[in-house]
């Protein structure tokens, strides 16, 4: 019954997400008032169909209906009652259910927040997040409906996938997706501004929360996966380069590059059209993303089972949506005149530099990501890119970004030049560059050329972005929340450089075989193997081992690296032991049973790599706070006073 | 001057073409390495599913073609499949040797009583530790197995006459002459 329900509910999601498409996007081209006025039933009816769906999944999951196919293949009895909740989204069916769950619970948001926008511009908004939501339905109705019944019933459910098990992934999706989807309101709003073909200062204001809400999502999921597959997957990476990866970073590089081009558009109205492009690019990722790892194009660790079909109905979904857009761009974007000039060295310039090289750092990812397709579809076989094509193509165009961000985040709007802190950032530099030095050389031994200068960048990012905070306290100027959120968001990318140039000139690895009582040493930490011992769990069982970790003859810390082989899928995932010490990760993980008590071990040493995930959490907090600026609060007559009063430019963020 | 604003367009276009000649090429299981293709098949000797008294051993294998089949009443998967096993069984190309995976005897035997039996053997692994061996995810797998022992092909999923034809026949010697069945 309660699968039936959800699947009807589903049902009449997909009917209430094609009147909220259609009034939202006819309404106002028609000049329809009662059109344009049945948008908002339409999104809150089609919430709470979503929302009953989700649930009557949810409760499937958690009375092991075992009849419901779905919860059959992710689900088992033995399963502790949270993982079968997150077997929702274990597999593709739950997880794009999920998807739409969190597009609509981002369409009330945007309903909520545009109530005070003039109404046909909010009804367009909401149009277009109907017309996604119809995709999306439409998709998971025909091809992958998560209530489909088995008859009979499974005794008991194949289980859920024991490496996601786990309460890094139980959350890293949700939030990921959270930022996937978000990018569809900035997407909206840009088809919104198309559709009237006019695009204002105002527009940019209201848009930027929203993108940045959606981007510090994004940078929350991308870096709980990140530190998910540092310690589960065994061998202590944390970016592989992998399509699934590249499929969230694409959209995070683009959505960066959205939240400084959409500075610009506010501040001095420029890059209108450019804007636009990249709300649609950004978005647009995001689905391409979902496509790749959907149809079974590319083949990857993550990617779901792809059954013949979805690719299909996905790529058809996918040249409508975007087509739509791109084409509603190429007729409408021309109309729209940017409002002034400006000079090379302002900071139009710098973030215009910003895009171009954020764009062009997606640009060498998608293509990195393309490249098997492309061998496929041209028949030359297999092909598989890694980190030798992705590491220095991305440097080439990240490390300019990074140098010109301290002279960007000082350089004057329009009429350019430094404002007189010329000196000041110089001076920045050359302690930064005694920082970088020191500990490239200082600390660690065996630098090579690109860990001073990453260092030296990462420090003066640092430094460079406090001059301005740091002024304004001294002159008891009050810092709008926008601008300590950027400098927060700022000097969490800083941390980050610094950190990824540690871990990548610094890291101590090896694979070692030991007997009981036999000790390795790496990284100055002596690794002492004291023998194995049986561990127990609800639904696996395993090995672990006992290390006793010693520097310099003193103890540091005792160490249980494990394997478990789960019961019901008879699967082993490997369990690292991790240990902080002195802003090192110390990771053992436990390799293969070598035969007369001997076992092969990885044991690795990675300075400052905490600090990677440390900072990007930094970076989406600043973002959160800069969205609650008073700046983006929409007054109940704000939307027509701000037309008459645009701010000034000035030094304001 | 307003034609770069269909640039993006066009490039989209040039892309989406090219994913649609990628999925076309997707289904292609053989892209999909598998680590035991090209090694040695695990040795096992395992009860036989009709009579728990006598074995079946990769011994007693040797030396001839067969197909190694992971199924269980329990999977849906298995019950798609078993049409074109017995077919296969039919044309008498290659015998299957069936793994009875996580099962329990009687229904095994029941449902193999009811639908048709396509197997010449079927070992009995009724714990799973055996399906470990051979790197089994999830049933029906099926696995490709030479007289040297060597595993040829693994395929995942139920075998489809397209599959049959395609993916198993090409890799038999001249598609039929096979020894020992």
């Amino acid at each position: 019954m309660i699968p039936e329900l959800g699947n009807f509910a589903l049902i009449l999601a997909l009917l209430l997400a094609g009147a909220q498409s259609f009034f939202g996007i006819a309404g106002p081209a028609l000049g329809r008032e009662r059109w344009t006025a049945a948008v908002t039933p339409a999104v809150a009816g089609q919430f709470v169909m979503v929302a009953t769906s989700m649930g009557c999944l949810v409760a499937s999951f958690v009375a092991n209906d075992f009849s419901v196919l779905y919860v059959a293949h992710n689900s088992n009895s033995a399963l502790p009652l949270f993982y079968r909740i997150a077997g929702v989204w274990g597999a593709h069916s739950g997880s794009l259910l999920l998807w739409i769950f969190l597009l609509n619970c981002w369409t009330v948001a945007a309903a909520f927040g545009t109530a005070r926008l003039p109404r046909e511009f909010s009804a367009r908004v909401l149009g277009v997040l109907g017309t996604v939501s119809l995709g999306f339905l439409l998709y998971t109705l025909i091809t992958s409906d998560p209530f489909l019944r088995v008859s009979p019933p499974w005794p008991d459910g194949a289980g859920l996938n024991p490496i996601l098990q786990d309460p890094g992934l139980a959350i890293h999706p949700p939030m990921l997706y959270t930022g996937y989807v978000g990018l569809s309101v900035a997407f909206a709003f840009a088809g919104a501004a198309l559709l009237e073909g006019r695009l204002d200062r105002q527009w940019a204001r209201w848009t930027r929360p929203w993108t940045t809400a959606a981007w510090a999502f994004l940078t929350c999921g991308i870096a709980l996966g990140s530190w998910w597959a540092y310690y589960t997957l065994g061998w202590g990476g944390f970016w592989f380069w992998d399509p699934v990866e590249n499929a969230s970073f694409m959209p995070w590089l683009m959505a960066t590059a959205l939240i400084h081009s959409l500075a610009v558009t506010e501040k001095r109205g420029l890059f209108k059209s450019w804007t636009l492009l990249l709300a649609v690019l950004a978005f647009s990722l995001s689905l391409v993303g979902t496509f790749l790892v959907r149809s079974g194009v590319l083949i990857s660790v993550h990617s779901f089972v792809a059954s013949p079909g979805r690719g299909e109905f996905l790529l058809t979904f996918l040249v409508i949506m975007i087509g739509a857009a791109l084409a509603l761009y190429a007729w409408r974007a021309p109309l729209l005149k940017s409002e002034s000039g400006f000079e090379l060295t302002a900071r139009e310039s710098f973030l215009l530099f910003n895009n171009i090289l954020l764009v062009t750092a997606c640009g060498t990812v998608f293509a990195g990501e393309m490249a098997p397709i492309v061998s496929l579809a041209l028949g030359l076989g297999k092909l598989s890119v890694g980190p030798p094509y992705f590491d220095p193509t991305f440097l080439m165009s990240i490390l300019p970004l990074l140098a010109l961000l301290p002279l960007g985040i000082h350089a004057r709007w329009k009429r350019g030049g430094l404002g007189g802190r010329g000196r000041i950032l110089l001076l920045a530099l050359a302690a930064a560059a005694v920082i970088g030095c020191a500990v490239a050389f200082g600390v660690f031994t065996g630098a090579g050329v690109l860990s001073p200068i990453g260092m030296t960048l990462g420090a003066w990012i640092i430094i460079s972005s406090l001059i301005d905070p740091i002024e304004r306290l001294r002159r008891r100027i009050s810092i709008p929340r926008s601008v300590l959120g950027m400098t927060i968001a700022h000097i969490g990318l800083g941390i980050f450089v610094f950190a990824i140039t540690s871990v990548q000139a610094f890291t101590a690895e090896q694979d070692v075989a030991l007997r009981n009582g036999m000790s390795a040493r790496d990284g100055g930490y002596t690794f002492q193997f004291k023998g194995t011992e049986a561990v127990h769990g609800p639904n696996y069982g395993g090995v672990k081992a006992r290390i006793i970790v010693t520097r310099d003859g003193r103890p540091v810390t005792v160490m249980y690296p494990a394997k478990r082989t789960y019961w019901v899928q008879h699967i082993v995932t490997t369990h690292s032991a991790i240990f902080i010490h002195d802003g090192s990760n110390i990771l053992v993980a436990l390799g293969q049973d070598l035969g007369n008590g001997r076992w092969s071990f990885r044991l690795q040493v990675r300075p400052l790599v905490l600090y990677i995930w440390i900072a990007a959490l930094i970076m989406a907090a600043g973002g959160l706070l800069a969205l609650t600026d008073k700046r983006y609060r929409i007054e109940p007559s704000s939307a027509e006073a701000a037309a008459k009063a645009l701010p000034a430019g000035g030094r304001t963020q | 001057m307003k034609s770069r604003y269909l640039i993006p367009l066009g490039v989209f276009a040039v892309i989406a073409l090219l994913l649609a000649l990628g999925i076309r090429q997707a289904p292609r299981k053989d892209l999909v390495p598998s680590p035991l293709i090209g090694k040695a098949a695990p040795v096992f000797s395992l009860p036989s599913l009709a009579n728990p008294r006598t074995l079946v051993t990769s011994a007693q294998l040797r030396g001839h073609w067969y197909l190694f089949n992971v199924w269980g009443t329990w999977c849906i998967s298995c019950r798609m499949e078993e049409p074109e096993l017995l077919a296969i069984a039919r044309t008498g190309v290659v015998p299957l040797i069936g793994l009875d995976w996580k099962d329990t005897r009687s229904d095994a035997i029941t449902y193999l009583h009811r639908e048709g039996d396509p197997y010449q053997k079927i070992a009995f692994d009724p714990g799973g530790l055996e399906a470990i061996q051979w790197g089994v995810y999830g049933a029906p797998e099926t696995f490709l197995v030479n007289p040297e022992g060597i595993i040829v092909y693994k395929y995942i999923g139920p075998i489809t006459p397209g599959a049959w034809r395609r993916d198993f026949l090409p890799r038999l010697p001249g598609g039929h002459a096979v020894a020992g069945s």
